[in-house]
């Protein structure tokens, strides 16, 4: 996933100090810079949700690594999101133990109740649809991981309930 | 090895999981006994424990199935070895179908632990890595805790138990691809870069992580050494049903009455799996076929019920344990459409490195999604077997692709009259459970 950017940029943010703390610790703790890209990479998202051009830049300059290698790497990975994504980011199993429980419908009806596609974000900007290969949950299947919580046993009856509590929990 | 235990467990992998739900903490686990086996091994040297797991004929639970204690032999050992060795717990549960990491992580993180300082101990490695899958949030919060647990109770740092030995662990927690899993892959993952694997020779034994010898081993596998060091290779031994030692976390799922995860034997007949432990198929619902090993296995069908679930004995039939969690296959459910599914994952999570993977699975999903909305021709189901042998082992640099086209080739072979049926009556026939995955998918 890449911006749709055509002219690169040149903007950088300012990396916040708790970023820059966090990845001064990661610096510290590998023998060689390349090492820390990866969890970076992810501090900044944590921080920023996506890590966009202008970050990327940033943290390149901040770490001192080639953008290029930056960006090959952030753009391999499929937890490290180069677009902006809602507030919460669904990720129902499209496993193949998920589909035989019906996982595939599961994914239909989530589609068709937030009016988006898989990869797409709602205009609310409070969901993104983006389903994951097997979540290791298959003897309680169909599943969906969302807000660092593992949703089991899914059943189209439920998912109005699940997508309700993850609004409330994000809304505090 | 000393053995003061009279108590010689059955089920050893699974014997720190209790009702209570904080048994994964370290008083509830050394209450039961985590933490001796560790002891046992630092009272002897590191060579007298490898020779130990040599012995104990552990093989890698990751599904290869290496011999644990051989593939240890190749680390560079002596004063003039070459440091920082690294150990690392390939923790990056991926495979489909498989979901047996996961308990072991969230329920016995010290149990991993255990194994690992051991593995470190008897390779004289300074430095243990955990690569655990992102998504495994609950897992990566025990494995944390569980770390900090151990810093603060002497178990790793300087001088652990008073044994002179060092040993330091981190955790990595993983940016999400299936490739991670293949160990140079895993590797290169770590130092930042692309999970792309790298060419073998060098093995990671001699040169792995940063250029300097490096063991990657499955969750599941260091796991075991705690038991083995605490009871001794020859009850390890004993543990098993046929050739293969000790015990194995076997798992099932699909439209079975009772899907889940068991501590059994190895050597477990499949069809004991199935029937007993997971109670059989669910009502109304016929067992067509199954992947005995997780989706990068061949199908196997009820004809080989019989067979033991050891790595030699599954490989007899053409498929493998692999994972050794059973994906089963029903009669309402299309052989084509599922195929499809597995086949679109390993397109889409094959890291490009290689032309049979990067182009060839993409390939086959085209086939496959033609044949299943009923567009496709006979001549597909030719090129379709032909792309198999493209990426048959041999001819890519790791075992992704042909691993990929395992479930294909045996599904061609044993649903053939499925393929067939979709192209001459140009549907599915099994349109009543057919998914309306495209419009989800754009």
């Amino acid at each position: 996933m890449t911006l749709q950017n055509e002219i690169p940029t040149n903007e950088q943010v300012e990396l916040s100090d708790v970023e820059k703390a966090q990845i001064d610790k990661l610096l510290r703790e590998t023998p060689h810079t390349s090492g820390a890209s990866i969890d970076a990479l992810k501090i900044i998202q944590n921080h920023r949700g996506w890590v966009s051009d202008a970050s990327l830049l940033s943290l390149s300059v901040y770490i001192d690594l080639p953008l290029s290698d930056l960006d090959s790497v952030a753009t391999f990975y499929n937890l490290i999101f180069r677009q902006p994504v809602g507030k919460v980011v669904l990720h129902p199993c499209d496993g193949i133990s998920c589909d035989l429980m019906g996982g595939a419908k599961i994914r239909k009806c989530l589609s068709d109740q937030l009016e988006i596609n898989n990869g797409q974000t709602t205009k609310d900007n409070q969901f993104t649809l983006i389903s994951l290969p097997c979540l290791g949950a298959c003897d309680k299947a169909p599943v969906m991981i969302a807000h660092e919580t593992l949703f089991e046993l899914i059943q189209e009856d439920n998912l109005p309930v699940i997508i309700n509590g993850l609004k409330e929990a994000t809304a505090k | 090895m000393n053995r003061e235990e009279n108590n010689f467990p059955t089920h050893p992998l699974t014997r720190f999981i209790t009702d209570n739900e904080n048994c994964w903490q370290l008083n509830q686990y050394q209450s039961l006994g985590g933490y001796d086996g560790l002891k046992q091994a630092l009272t002897v040297s590191g060579p007298a424990v490898l020779d130990e797991i040599k012995e104990s004929n552990l093989r890698g639970r990751g599904g290869a199935g290496f011999p644990t204690g051989l593939k240890w032999s190749f680390v560079p050992q002596g004063d003039d070895a070459p440091h920082p060795k690294y150990m690392i717990v390939n923790a990056d549960e991926m495979e489909p179908g498989a979901f047996k990491d996961r308990m072991l992580l969230e329920k016995t993180p010290h149990q991993i632990i255990e194994g690992l300082i051991i593995g470190g101990y008897t390779l004289d490695a300074d430095i243990g890595y955990i690569f655990i899958r992102g998504d495994y949030y609950t897992a990566i919060k025990h494995i944390e805790i569980a770390l900090k647990e151990c810093y603060d109770n002497n178990l790793l740092g300087k001088n652990i138990l008073g044994s002179g030995f060092n040993f330091e662990i981190h955790i990595h927690t993983s940016a999400g691809r299936y490739i991670c899993g293949e160990e140079t892959a895993l590797i290169n993952s770590l130092e930042g870069k692309r999970a792309n694997p790298r060419a073998k020779p060098p093995f990671p034994q001699v040169a792995g992580l940063w250029g300097k010898p490096t063991i990657v081993n499955n969750v599941e596998t260091y796991c075991n050494l705690p038991h083995i060091i605490n009871f001794g290779s020859a009850w390890f031994k004993s543990l098993g049903r046929f050739k293969d030692s000790g015990t194995k976390i076997f798992g099932v799922s699909g439209k079975v009455k009772m899907p889940g995860l068991w501590e059994l034997p190895m050597g477990t007949p499949i069809g004991e799996i199935i029937q007993n432990y997971a109670g059989g198929m669910c009502d109304g619902y016929k067992l067509k076929g199954y992947l005995p090993g997780g989706g990068s296995t061949d199908f196997l069908l009820e004809k080989h019920f019989d067979t033991p679930m050891d790595y030699d004995e599954i490989g007899k039939q053409r498929s493998r344990m692999g994972t050794g969690t059973i994906i089963i296959l029903d009669d309402k459910y299309c052989p084509v459409a599922m195929v499809l599914n597995l086949v679109k994952f390993f397109a889409q999570e094959s890291c490009g490195w290689c032309t049979p993977c990067r182009d060839g699975l993409p390939w086959a999903a085209v086939l496959l999604e033609k044949i299943e909305q009923g567009k496709g021709e006979l001549a597909d189901i030719q090129q379709l077997e032909d792309l198999c042998k493209f990426a048959a082992p041999g001819n890519t640099f790791c075992a992704l692709a042909p691993g990929a086209v395992e479930p294909l080739q045996s599904a061609l072979n044993f649903f053939r009259e499925d393929f067939e049926q979709h192209i001459e009556q140009q549907s599915c026939p099994y349109c009543d459970i057919k998914h309306a995955e495209d419009k989800y998918d754009k």
